[in-house]
């Protein structure tokens, strides 16, 4: 029960995009495409929870046991950079259109402030191994979800009729905007 | 003691990561056209995006997939676009080369100053200002366009004035963009005509701010009417190969000398 309303919090209430405001710049960079923001938020959210795995097992068998939390960061950048890498070339093998529709973006992963935010917040939160991983997933699922909606309404601006100083990014932005307050009508239905 | 301790876990840890990458680069490794390295390898590396690609790594991709032609390298000479050409196995196009040139001979002693501009030494917030001469149209001299040269071809001469080394320019165009009052134009190698002045001001307004400005008095129009044109009191050479050579000597006639050969004077 516990886990499955972390699951929910990680993606309905406290949504990493939507809530922390983390990972904007491929919220916004590959949310032309309906096709090309999904793969991009399957390729975050395995990122997300590979890393949050392997955070948790480096967090509580080398960093706590010798005392060394004060390299948490320093050491989780070493596993986003290495886990983004893997990505990219499993990504490049098995689908180079894929490849090409993510293009700067799917490096850029390795730089989305919120697979370092996971990583420390699971931390900082005190997370056991399943938790982590659930929040991992909750919060990669929460990302897709973001992703994709403001994906759906980018497609259908495509053909509205939007004054000119809105078009491109400023109706994105407003648009996020909007989703974003939709989404903080969720924050009452779980309490803290 | 302490110390080693988190310097052997980082080290194992970097250690660990870099075996398992190379591993899985070795099981996930795609083949790329070898040719993409070689034809990175020709071009001159310089990464000034002169080509409208972000750089030379991309210019290569951009000809591998036939986007870009082999000659679209700025930078590069002929013999970078023949040697592409020949691991692309296409002939080459003839690339014409372009040289900087400095559109305005405002020496320190042809401009007339407009007061003391103590401002930050550069021409763009100069600009700004209304700039250090009389004439809106001169060069300031601050050298904005000689920062900007990546190749160590320009440097300010003298007078005042930037001077283009044409062994080292390679027509990138960097110093286009950098000039705020547009002196500086790309024109091919072999045109050596141009009108030194960009001044659009009416002739006796010209001639008050400036002893070498191009007034407008319309004397090579009237001479070369295929060649030169006027524009807002502004002489422009649109077809220097209507000015043969045996009649270049006509162009002295100028009464600012705005018009001439290159080389002439000061560039």
């Amino acid at each position: 029960m516990n886990l499955l309303l972390l699951l929910v919090s990680a993606i309905l209430i406290n949504n990493f995009v939507l809530h922390y405001f983390l990972g904007i710049c491929p919220f916004l960079g590959v949310s032309k495409k309906i096709n090309a923001s999904f793969s991009m938020g399957i390729a975050v959210t395995f990122v997300l929870t590979l890393t949050a795995v392997v955070s948790w097992a480096i967090n509580h068998w080398l960093l706590i046991p010798f005392h060394l939390e004060y390299l948490q960061i320093v050491s989780f950048i070493l596993v986003i950079a290495s886990l983004v890498q893997l990505v990219e070339m499993f990504v490049r093998k098995t689908s180079p259109p894929l490849y090409q529709a993510l293009g700067i973006y799917l490096p850029l992963i390795t730089v989305n402030c919120s697979i370092m935010g996971l990583a420390l917040l699971a931390s900082l939160k005190e997370y056991g191994f399943l938790e982590t991983v659930v929040f991992g997933i909750g919060a990669g699922s929460g990302f897709t979800l973001a992703i994709v909606l403001l994906a759906a309404v980018r497609e259908q601006l495509e053909l509205a009729d939007i004054p000119k100083p809105f078009r491109g990014a400023p109706i994105a932005l407003i648009v996020a905007g909007i989703i974003a307050l939709a989404f903080l009508g969720f924050s009452g239905m779980i309490k803290p | 003691m302490s110390l080693l301790i988190p310097i052997a876990a980082m080290s194992v840890l970097g250690l660990l990561f870099a075996v398992g990458l190379v591993l899985a680069y070795k099981k996930l490794q795609v083949p790329i056209d070898p040719r993409l390295d070689k034809v990175a390898a020709a071009l001159p590396q310089a990464n000034c995006g002169a080509c409208g690609y972000p750089g030379c790594q991309a210019l290569a991709e951009a000809i591998l997939s036939g986007q870009a032609t082999p000659e679209s390298c700025p930078v590069g000479s002929n013999e970078v676009a023949r040697e592409i050409a020949g691991i692309m196995g296409v002939e080459a196009g003839a690339m014409t080369k372009k040289f900087a040139r400095v559109h305005c001979r405002g020496t320190t002693t042809a401009a007339k100053p407009r007061g003391r501009y103590l401002g930050l030494p550069e021409c763009r917030p100069a600009h700004l200002l209304g700039g250090n001469t009389l004439c809106q149209f001169g060069c300031m001299g601050f050298g904005d366009c000689v920062r900007a040269c990546p190749f160590e071809a320009m440097a300010m001469g003298p007078d005042g004035l930037p001077v283009v080394f044409e062994a080292r320019c390679t027509g990138c165009g960097r110093c286009v963009e950098a000039c705020p009052r547009q002196i500086m134009e790309l024109h091919s190698a072999d045109q050596d005509v141009l009108v030194f002045c960009r001044s659009t001001d009416r002739g006796p307004v010209a001639r008050k701010v400036c002893d070498n400005a191009c007034i407008g008095c319309g004397i090579c129009v009237r001479d070369f009417p295929e060649a030169v044109t006027m524009e807002n009191f502004l002489a422009r050479v649109v077809d220097y190969k209507k000015i043969p050579p045996e009649r270049m000597s006509e162009l002295d006639k100028c009464p600012t000398k705005a018009i001439g050969k290159i080389g002439g004077r000061c560039d």
